[in-house]
């Protein structure tokens, strides 16, 4: 009956602490189903934004619905406990004085408690370890074990506060994978919190990109990457080029050369690029000179210098193979266009 | 780090900007439920409501109030009581301070064993410091035995400052000690590198930085002797707290004992805010934990004077009145007096002090949800008249609840009922203070997790919240028992007919010059501290490790 029903939906949420707005209209639909990653620089407000869905801190206005139910709005604020949500917490939030059965079982009701919480620890990969303690686990094992706590009492939401901070680079993007093959295995709805923009790009099958208390830009990994809503977002998402131009006649001309654009922009602009967009071939005579390089292995970054002393990153693959002080010439193959004025 | 002093209800002293894992404590959430602030207004009404009729009756009887007053008696106990203030908490401050420098800064033999030894009359009684100092002294005193000697009584004034000093230097001590531990040794090293001598170095850089711990020392010793009873009673010395009592006691008309009392009380009050206001000063100074300081080398005279300074400490304060007591008690079970321990007190004292123990636990943990959790305006009242309520003499709040007992409460007055209550109310800023340390520790996401998983607020905490602060509450009980058997004054003036405590006991023996008996009390009460302090020295070892 509810299936056509958003499984979370927030409307119009402010929230202010003494002169730091938190939430200033901050609004998100999120599908049944859908792994959801909230990315944003520090402060923007995404913790409360996820604190307001969980109940913790009701915000001053707006609503909020969970599987199509009110838990906020004027005059209702359904407590934390009955709202259905599951949250994992930046630093797993485990009870110390319970085994891991105990913790996973403890938001379920006791007659199914012994075979949900079998389920979902065979779910996450820890079958078998029901009488350990956390402190004698790992922070990857701690981290599943938050996440089977948090799924096991079948909720209609996981939230996830920074799930991954705690973990150095190599766990990270195991667990990263690990999570979520786990969330689809298990069907359920996840909204991640996160500050690193690779790490919401490469985990939800939609990212919403907040600033400022509000979310500027939903859409998926591929669309808010390649088509930014503004220059901001582009360049908070990936590193990135900007040049000023004017648009004339679907033709935009730059310091760097002309492109294309779509003919409805008109007069100044500014012109973004990413480095992957950038391919470089070795000519004797190119226009770009290789100042520096790293290589990475995979890839490699070139910084190169333009004729007028400009300076661009380019990111190329394993090859060309180049040297500092080879000449190369640049060609752009791709560029988002925002009018300035 | 913070240290916490074991008779205080806060962190002696609060370091700043030290790397102390603890998480963030209270973010804007969600309002404390209301029956979580029902019963922190409940915990706090035994002793707000008595204090504030206290108050009224005084008022109330403005004309005989003030003819009190102005009485020429009551300004002579003003001047005696602060002669005697004065007089020891200076030399507390020498004591504590000189002490507190040998033992951190120098290079004197057996630092680690004078570190233990030396804040030990911390945990020995006022009154059982003068009762040995009594049983020494004087024709019948051990001294006198031992050398044939022509010994004078050491009281009065002599003897209360002596007593006093001996209880209240350990509170400097302590203070400068970790005030000491925290300066940045470079500071002095930069002093003496620039030329200076190790005199004027101190004198110039490293005491003008103690002097926010030594102002709450000193204002900490001064409110303790203002308030103490049992010394200066045992000593003779009338003071404000021995005159309210005889007020109390002897008189019909009770007028007087209330009117100095608030008098008492007002003078506290000043007091405690200054040693607030001083803590709070006290952290500006302190800096990122300070590497090794390097110590002092002593000279073979400079040696020799700092260990005599250190033996006669320890002597006086903790060798004297152990062997002093010992002595008398052996002596007079030899010649047959009645030293017999007394299994009527021995019970009174572990059952006020067991229940009282219990009671400031569970009440505890409200306060402590309330202030740290739901930290704001009214939890920090509440907070604050937690720890004015320990901080005021005993013998005025206790005054204050008989006159609002025997008015309002009925056939309470006198019950054990109302004394565990009031003593529980009384320290129950120690069990707060043990019982937040630990609570800061926890997580408030470990709660929130047990909100999101079902569990309602009462649920969540008594599953995950009380278990996780419980070696908080325990090290708080532990404290609430020591203090509440040693407590005097309270339990002379609420006591139930027929109910004793040791404490109760050791004083009136003593009193009437009955040292023997009052010897063998006092060995019981210091043997059954040492079982509390014993698990509380356990317990912060655990958690230091």
């Amino acid at each position: 009956m509810t299936e056509a029903l958003p499984a979370i939906e927030c409307r119009g949420l402010f929230e202010t602490y003494g002169d730091t707005v938190a939430l200033d209209d901050f609004s998100l639909v999120v599908g049944k189903g859908e792994v959801v990653s909230l990315v944003g620089p520090s402060g923007c407000g995404k913790t409360t934004a996820l604190r307001a869905i969980a109940g913790f801190e009701p915000p001053d206005a707006g609503s909020v619905s969970i599987g199509g139910r009110t838990v906020f709005s004027e005059g209702v604020d359904v407590a934390p406990e009955k709202r259905r949500v599951g949250m994992v917490f930046q630093e797993y939030a485990l009870f110390p004085h319970m085994t891991v059965a105990d913790n996973v079982g403890y938001g379920v009701t006791e007659e199914d408690r012994v075979e949900r919480v079998g389920e979902v620890l065979d779910l996450v990969g820890l079958t078998g370890m029901d009488h350990r303690l956390p402190s004698e686990l790992s922070g990857g094992e701690q981290q599943r074990v938050a996440l089977a706590r948090a799924l096991a009492p079948r909720p209609e939401v996981v939230l996830l506060d920074e799930p991954f901070s705690n973990l150095d680079a190599p766990h990270r993007d195991r667990m990263r994978r690990d999570v979520r093959r786990i969330l689809r295995d298990a069907g359920a709805t996840a909204v991640f919190v996160t500050h690193d923009q690779s790490e919401a790009l490469a985990i939800a099958d939609t990212v919403a990109v907040m600033r400022d208390g509000h979310v500027v830009q939903v859409g998926s990994p591929l669309d808010v990457y390649q088509r930014p809503a503004d220059p901001w977002v582009a360049s908070f998402l990936g590193e990135s080029l900007a040049v000023e131009g004017i648009a004339e006649n679907g033709v935009v001309k730059t310091d760097l050369g002309s492109f294309p654009v779509d003919g409805s922009v008109e007069g100044p602009v500014r012109v973004i690029i990413r480095p992957e967009w950038i391919v470089a071939t070795p000519a004797a005579n190119g226009e770009a000179t290789v100042i520096d390089l790293e290589y990475y292995g995979h890839d490699q970054m070139l910084v190169l210098e333009l004729a007028e002393g400009r300076r661009v990153q380019a990111r190329v693959g394993r090859r060309p193979v180049l040297e500092r002080g080879d000449r190369v010439d640049l060609e752009f193959q791709e560029a988002v266009v925002f009018p300035t004025d | 780090m913070t240290v916490q002093a074991p008779w205080g209800p806060e962190p002696a002293v609060k370091v700043v900007g030290a790397t102390e894992a603890a998480p963030p404590q209270s973010r804007t959430g969600r309002k404390a439920p209301w029956w979580m602030w029902v019963a922190g207004v409940l915990i706090v009404l035994p002793l707000v409501l008595p204090l504030v009729f206290l108050f009224f009756r005084v008022l109330g009887a403005s004309d005989a109030a003030l003819d009190i007053l102005f009485d020429l008696r009551t300004a002579e106990l003003a001047l005696r009581s602060t002669v005697l203030t004065v007089l020891v908490t200076a030399t507390a401050v020498a004591v504590g301070v000189a002490a507190a420098w040998v033992i951190s800064s120098t290079e004197v033999p057996g630092r680690k064993a004078w570190g233990v030894l030396v804040p030990l009359p911390l945990v020995i009684p006022s009154y059982v410091l003068a009762l040995s100092f009594l049983a020494a002294s004087g024709p019948r005193g051990t001294l006198a035995t031992v050398t044939g000697w022509d010994v004078p009584v050491l009281d009065g004034l002599p003897g209360a400052w002596l007593a006093l000093t001996l209880s209240t230097f350990p509170f400097v001590y302590l203070m400068v000690l970790a005030a000491l531990r925290r300066l940045d040794p470079a500071l002095e090293d930069a002093a003496r590198g620039l030329g200076a001598s190790r005199w004027r170095s101190f004198w110039t850089v490293t005491l003008p930085q103690l002097r926010p711990a030594i102002g709450a020392g000193a204002l900490l010793a001064a409110l303790y002797t203002l308030s103490d009873f049992g010394a200066v009673s045992l000593m003779r010395y009338a003071a404000f707290t021995t005159a309210i009592y005889a007020q109390y006691a002897g008189r019909i008309d009770r007028t007087p004992a209330a009117v100095l009392s608030v008098l008492l009380i007002l003078i506290a009050l000043v007091i405690i805010w200054a040693e607030q206001r001083t803590r709070g000063n006290a952290a500006y100074h302190t800096s990122r934990p300070a590497r090794r300081r390097s110590r002092q080398r002593l000279s073979t005279g400079e040696r020799i004077a700092a260990l005599g300074f250190l033996v006669s400490v320890v002597t006086l304060g903790v060798v004297i009145p152990v062997v002093v007591l010992t002595t008398w008690a052996w002596r007079g079970a030899r010649v047959g007096e009645t030293v017999t321990i007394d299994w009527g007190a021995v019970g009174g004292s572990l059952v006020g002090s067991s229940l009282a123990a219990i009671l400031a636990m569970a009440a505890a943990i409200p306060i402590v949800v309330l202030t740290v959790r739901y930290r704001g305006r009214a939890s920090g009242w509440l907070e604050r008249t937690v720890f004015v309520t320990f901080s005021l003499p005993h013998i005025t709040v206790a005054l204050a609840v008989v006159f609002f007992a025997v008015r309002y409460l009925g056939p309470l007055y006198q019950s054990l009922t109302l004394l565990v209550v009031v003593y529980a109310s009384i320290f129950l800023a120690q069990a707060t203070g043990a019982t937040r340390a630990s609570m800061l520790q926890v997580n408030p996401s470990v709660e929130e997790a047990s909100r999101s998983l079902g569990r309602g607020p009462l649920q969540t905490l008594r599953s995950v919240t009380v278990p996780l602060i419980r070696p908080g509450l325990l090290a708080g009980g532990a404290l609430v028992f020591l203090t509440t058997m040693k407590e005097l004054p309270a339990t002379l003036l609420l006591r139930p007919t027929g109910f004793d405590t040791l404490a109760v006991r050791i004083w009136s023996a003593a009193n009437e010059l009955f040292y023997a008996r009052a010897a063998a009390s006092a060995l019981v009460l210091l043997g059954l501290s040492a079982i509390p302090l014993y698990f509380l020295v356990l317990s912060t070892k655990e958690s230091s490790e």
